[in-house]
């Protein structure tokens, strides 16, 4: 009876979602007869099961609920009265599994409350009821063979006289946690029942596996060690077979775990509505990407501060019919959520067309909680203020109500999303709206890490939390000083704390040892940046973490350990545990230090560049923006293949790149190279050394001629020449990229870059100054109109087509309806160019169409563009 | 440990020596003995955690056993061994000088601990039994693993 009630209990609660979702849907969309019939069906399995296992009390309330449906079905219109009771009603059914759950029985108490408004709806039309006499109890597929209660009451089902059911059995809207189909486990007359192919395992089961198969995964690297210092061995040929079956297990394993982001997006429509009513404003819930899947253990993880920042969005963030009408908005405020993959990461957006965050408010409670002076918050940017929200306690005191706009809990949902590594960033206009990006891993339990030493020992830091290495000389650019005791780091036009790992660890040997002999991994946790001091760096692997010991979890320094590929057992920094060490003292300082980062917008701004040495004595450099990561191999790893340097990097193949003749890769020792990723695919570029990270302007002074360099700049005083990282792309993968164009061009021209790829803004960025044109790129076209109705004036507008939120088009067609911008020229840059797309593009108001990689024709289209607007 | 009296009420035991005493562990919750390499150890980490290492995959926690019984471990120069035993789905290792042979004792054989015994020791021992020219205490596992965790690091 046990497992019996079990399953009825997980069976219904899934029922009772899609009803929840199914039933606010119909309330949109009352004459949609597929929806209602799904619903009906759905109470009525369920009124028919606990007919049969005598749940007298749910069966009375899901009977009641069932008739007023079928009233439904007759036509009676589905008013909002009705829907909220039948809502009501489902959750008092779910109040009833709980503790049937809980207890194995149903609670005492009696329903007539809602049964009489059940009933009373239910009698308004004088069409005769046409629920069914007798419950029709259909068979409750089980997919859990071999226990003998569920064969029995299989039976009895069987045995039970039941007229065949017009409508077919539900089919579970609501993907189960999936599992590889494992074809015995289905029977026979299942299978010929039609049964769906999946089962139903347990958690544990899935966790219990992917702990196996990382272990598997830990025992094959060694393996692979092994093989690797013994050349021609017979083990090589067997042991890649098992390399490759093992990453594929690895990955089919990961994947029984992956679910839909829409399982923790289920009970939203229904929160929205009832929100919607209880608020009295009228609210479109916008979902995108529900089918993104990710571990289920990150989705347990996001429920909570998902749900709590949809509840803000409806509560504090949209405002009344009337207000929106006053602001000359429509009623029906909007709320988006999104969800896509980008790397190894999920990104979710919530975004409404609210009112947006009141800086002034928060200003004030900021200086009020003393978290900031007076002073001090003058100087920051409104990004800057708003940050605020995200801060500890921020709401707790006092009350931050409609009239604040937002922060409630903020704090919470920033720690859960930090807790599981992932990163939250707000972003709001007033009276325009606000939207939360967060960017979370895909899954916890393999993570990459950054392998660092510090007193002798090895440890990880996941790469998440790092931002970048520095290594800090004396009399270099990133110059270490003091405040007090405290070590930071002066990193471009900010103050880091420091922190000697050794000496957070108590492992410290030499007190004496100066934090400048060693290299600063900048590390961020949430807003706090701070840089972790370490003895040396190795290197990044993808590592499983496995949790720490009971008797080891209290040291809040560590988040797990992990055994590495030669069999050591390693400790996983936590950043969040440094972080707390380091001390929000030092933090607060920093805020202080901090440069406002709103410099005068026409001023040319700084790029930060890595200034590297390759081939000459003549430094030089490359945007650092463009940099996925700086790596150093060992040279023994890289392998010749068809006369090209390849060396496997993250399971892949990573081509090697030399910058000319001059340049060779080392037979020996380390090999640092400069990774460059677009999405799946990396190259590098193999140079001699790094010799630092500067802040400077890019100013290119002198043109070049030699393919691969864009020019010289001077830079921190010295002759630097300026890489262009498009040149060496192509080689590495032939459609990268074409040639370079030659820059030209006479007199400055400002541009508009808008282009939701980082990747391409900072690409296009330097060809674009090459060309002879100030370049401002923005990440989204809704930034580019703010800019534009600032009163920001741009000579040509450069626009990606595909984009979230607003695309090329609409931005084309936005920008015409404004006569302020109705005549700037828009070049659209597409990576697909047909002719209904360019004849879409003319009707926007396109002035040109390039396509994304043809970069002479956009050299060559600007200039025309540019001359026109002259011209006009 | 009713279920090891299927002969004559004999209990079997492994036994280990850790400065200069002679331990018997029951030979239920022995797992493996083994030979600690490449040992970690854990910065911040209680006293009596030796470390954490690799065996055949699963992350083992090593308890210096001298350290928590309050005796001297003796570095006999080679490799250090350690008893490997279960703990609540977690693998630990306790580290010991040299283990020695499996010895079986009559349960009535078990003598109580003498009141005067230090009280680290009486903490974790059940008992004692008499053998030629030397005492083999008997300790349990349980109780040995049972480390107040400071929450003061960091």
């Amino acid at each position: 009876m046990d497992d019996l009630l079990r399953e009825f209990v997980t069976e219904t609660n899934e029922s009772l979602d899609v009803v929840d979702v199914e039933l606010v849907r119909f309330e949109q969309d009352p004459n949609n007869a597929k929806i209602l019939d799904n619903i009906f069906r759905l109470v009525h399995t369920i009124k028919g099961t606990c007919g049969f296992l005598g749940l007298p009390r749910l069966e009375t309330l899901a009977h009641a609920a069932e008739t007023v449906m079928g009233k439904f079905r007759d036509g009676m219109p589905a008013t909002n009265e009705a829907v909220t009771v039948i809502l009501a009603t489902i959750d008092r059914i779910k109040e009833i599994l709980e503790s049937l759950e809980r207890d194995q029985r149903e609670p005492d108490g009696a329903d007539s409350d809602l049964i009489a408004d059940l009933d009373r709806i239910a009698e308004r039309t004088p069409a005769a009821p046409k629920a069914p006499a007798a419950p029709e109890p259909e068979p409750q597929r089980t997919l859990r063979p071999g226990e003998v209660s569920l064969e029995e009451l299989e039976r009895v089902f069987r045995d039970t006289p039941v007229d065949p059911p017009a409508i077919k059995p539900a089919k579970p809207a609501i993907p189960a946690v999936k599992a590889a189909p494992v074809d015995e486990a289905v029977r026979d007359d299942d299978a010929a029942k039609g049964a769906n192919q999946s089962i139903r395992v347990t958690v544990d089961t899935l966790e219990q596996l992917m702990t196996m198969v990382s272990e598997l995964v830990l025992t094959r690297n060694q393996l692979l060690e092994i093989v690797r210092r013994h050349d021609d061995s017979e083990f090589k040929t067997p042991l890649q077979r098992l390399s490759n079956v093992t990453a594929e297990l690895q990955e089919g394993v990961m994947k029984t775990r992956m679910q839909p982001i829409g399982n923790a997006w289920q009970k939203f429509p229904r929160i929205v509505r009832d929100l919607s009513n209880e608020l009295g404003k009228k609210i479109e819930l916008e979902l995108q990407g529900a089918e993104t899947e990710l571990d289920r253990q990150v989705l347990d993880l996001i429920k909570d501060p998902l749900t709590h920042m949809l509840r803000n969005s409806a509560d504090h963030g949209l405002e009344t019919p009337a207000d929106r009408r006053a602001a000359g908005k429509s009623e029906q405020g909007h709320i988006r959520l999104s969800a896509y993959h980008e790397g190894g990461h999920i990104i979710i957006q919530i975004a409404d067309d609210g009112r947006g965050l009141n800086t002034e408010r928060i200003k004030a409670k900021a200086i009020a909680q003393g978290l900031v002076s007076e002073a001090d918050i003058e100087k920051m940017s409104e990004t800057q203020i708003h940050k605020f929200i995200f801060a500890a306690g921020f709401s707790t005191a006092t009350t931050v109500t409609n009239v604040s706009g937002r922060g409630v809990g903020m704090d919470v949902v920033r720690n859960n999303i930090d807790q599981i590594g992932g990163a939250i960033d707000v972003k709001s206009v007033a009276g325009v709206g606000l939207s939360f990006t967060i960017k979370i891993p895909l899954t916890l339990a393999i993570v990459a890490a950054l392998i660092v030493e510090s007193s002798g020992e090895r440890f990880a830091i996941p790469q998440l939390s790092v931002v970048e290495l520095v290594r800090a000389r004396k009399g270099g650019d990133h110059r270490i000083e003091r405040i007090k005791d405290t070590t930071v780091l002066r990193l471009r036009d900010k103050l880091l704390p420091l922190a000697r790992l050794s000496r957070l660890l108590g492992t410290e040997t030499d007190t004496s040892r100066d934090v400048e002999s060693g290299f600063i991994v900048v590390t961020q946790v949430g807003s706090q940046t701070f840089g972790i001091v370490v003895d040396g760096v190795f290197h990044t692997e993808e590592i499983v973490v496995k949790p720490m010991s009971t008797k080891l979890r209290h040291i809040s320094m560590f988040s797990g350990n992990t055994i590495l590929g030669d069999g050591a057992v390693i400790m996983i920094i936590d950043p969040n545990g440094v972080a707390q060490a380091i001390g929000s003292t030092v933090t607060s300082q920093m805020i202080v230090e901090t440069a406002p980062d709103h410099v005068d917008e026409t001023s040319e701004q700084v790029t930060s560049l890595l200034v590297f040495r390759a081939g000459s004595t003549q430094p030089k450099a490359v945007p650092l923006s463009l940099i996925t990561r700086l790596e150093e191999i060992d040279a023994r790893k890289i392998e010749l293949s068809n006369g090209r340097h390849m060396v496997q990097y993250r399971g892949q193949l990573m081509p090697l790149i030399t910058m000319n003749s001059t340049v060779s890769v080392k037979g020996e020792g380390a090999q640092p190279l400069l990774v460059f990723s677009d999405g799946a695919r990396s190259m590098a570029l193999v140079v001699d050394e790094i010799i630092d990270i500067v802040e400077d302007r890019l100013a290119i002074q002198v043109a070049s001629d030699s393919p691969g360099v864009l020019g010289s700049a001077v830079i921190k005083g010295q002759a630097t020449e300026i890489i262009d990282v498009g040149h060496f792309l192509p080689m590495a993968f032939e459609d990268w990229f074409r040639r370079k164009d030659r820059p030209s061009g006479e007199r400055q021209r400002s541009v508009l870059l808008v282009d939701d790829s980082p990747f391409f803004r900072n690409m296009l960025t330097p060809v674009l100054q090459a060309a002879g044109y100030t370049v401002t790129a923005v990440g989204s076209a809704r930034d580019a109109l703010t800019m534009m109705q600032d009163g920001r004036a741009f000579d040509v507008a450069i626009t990606d087509i595909e984009m979230p939120e607003m695309d090329g088009y609409q931005f084309a067609e936005a920008l015409r309806a404004d006569p302020r911008t109705a005549e700037l020229p828009v070049i659209a840059l597409s990576s697909q160019i047909s002719a209904d797309s360019v004849e879409r593009g003319r009707q926007a108001g396109f002035h040109d169409y390039v396509a994304k990689f043809d970069r002479q024709g956009l050299i060559a289209a600007l200039m025309e563009q540019t001359a026109v607007g002259r011209a006009a | 440990m009713s279920n090891d009296n299927t002969d004559l009420n004999l209990n079997e035991y492994v036994t280990a020596m850790v400065g200069g005493q002679l331990f018997g562990l029951p030979i239920r919750r022995v797992q493996d003995v083994f030979i600690t390499e490449r040992l970690t150890r854990v910065p911040l980490a209680p006293p009596e955690i030796a470390g954490v290492l690799n065996l055949r995959g699963r992350i083992v926690t090593l308890i210096d056993l001298g350290f928590r019984l309050g005796l001297d471990r003796r570095d006999n120069g080679g490799p250090a061994m350690a008893i490997g035993v279960e703990f609540r789905g977690e693998s630990y290792g306790l580290l010991i000088d040299s283990v020695g042979e499996v010895l079986k004792f009559e349960a009535a054989a078990l003598e109580r601990n003498p009141i005067n015994l230090d009280p680290r020791l009486a903490g974790v021992s059940t008992g004692i039994f008499r053998m030629d020219g030397q005492l083999m205490m008997v300790v349990d596992v349980d109780r040995i693993l049972d480390i107040p965790t400071h929450a003061a690091a960091a």
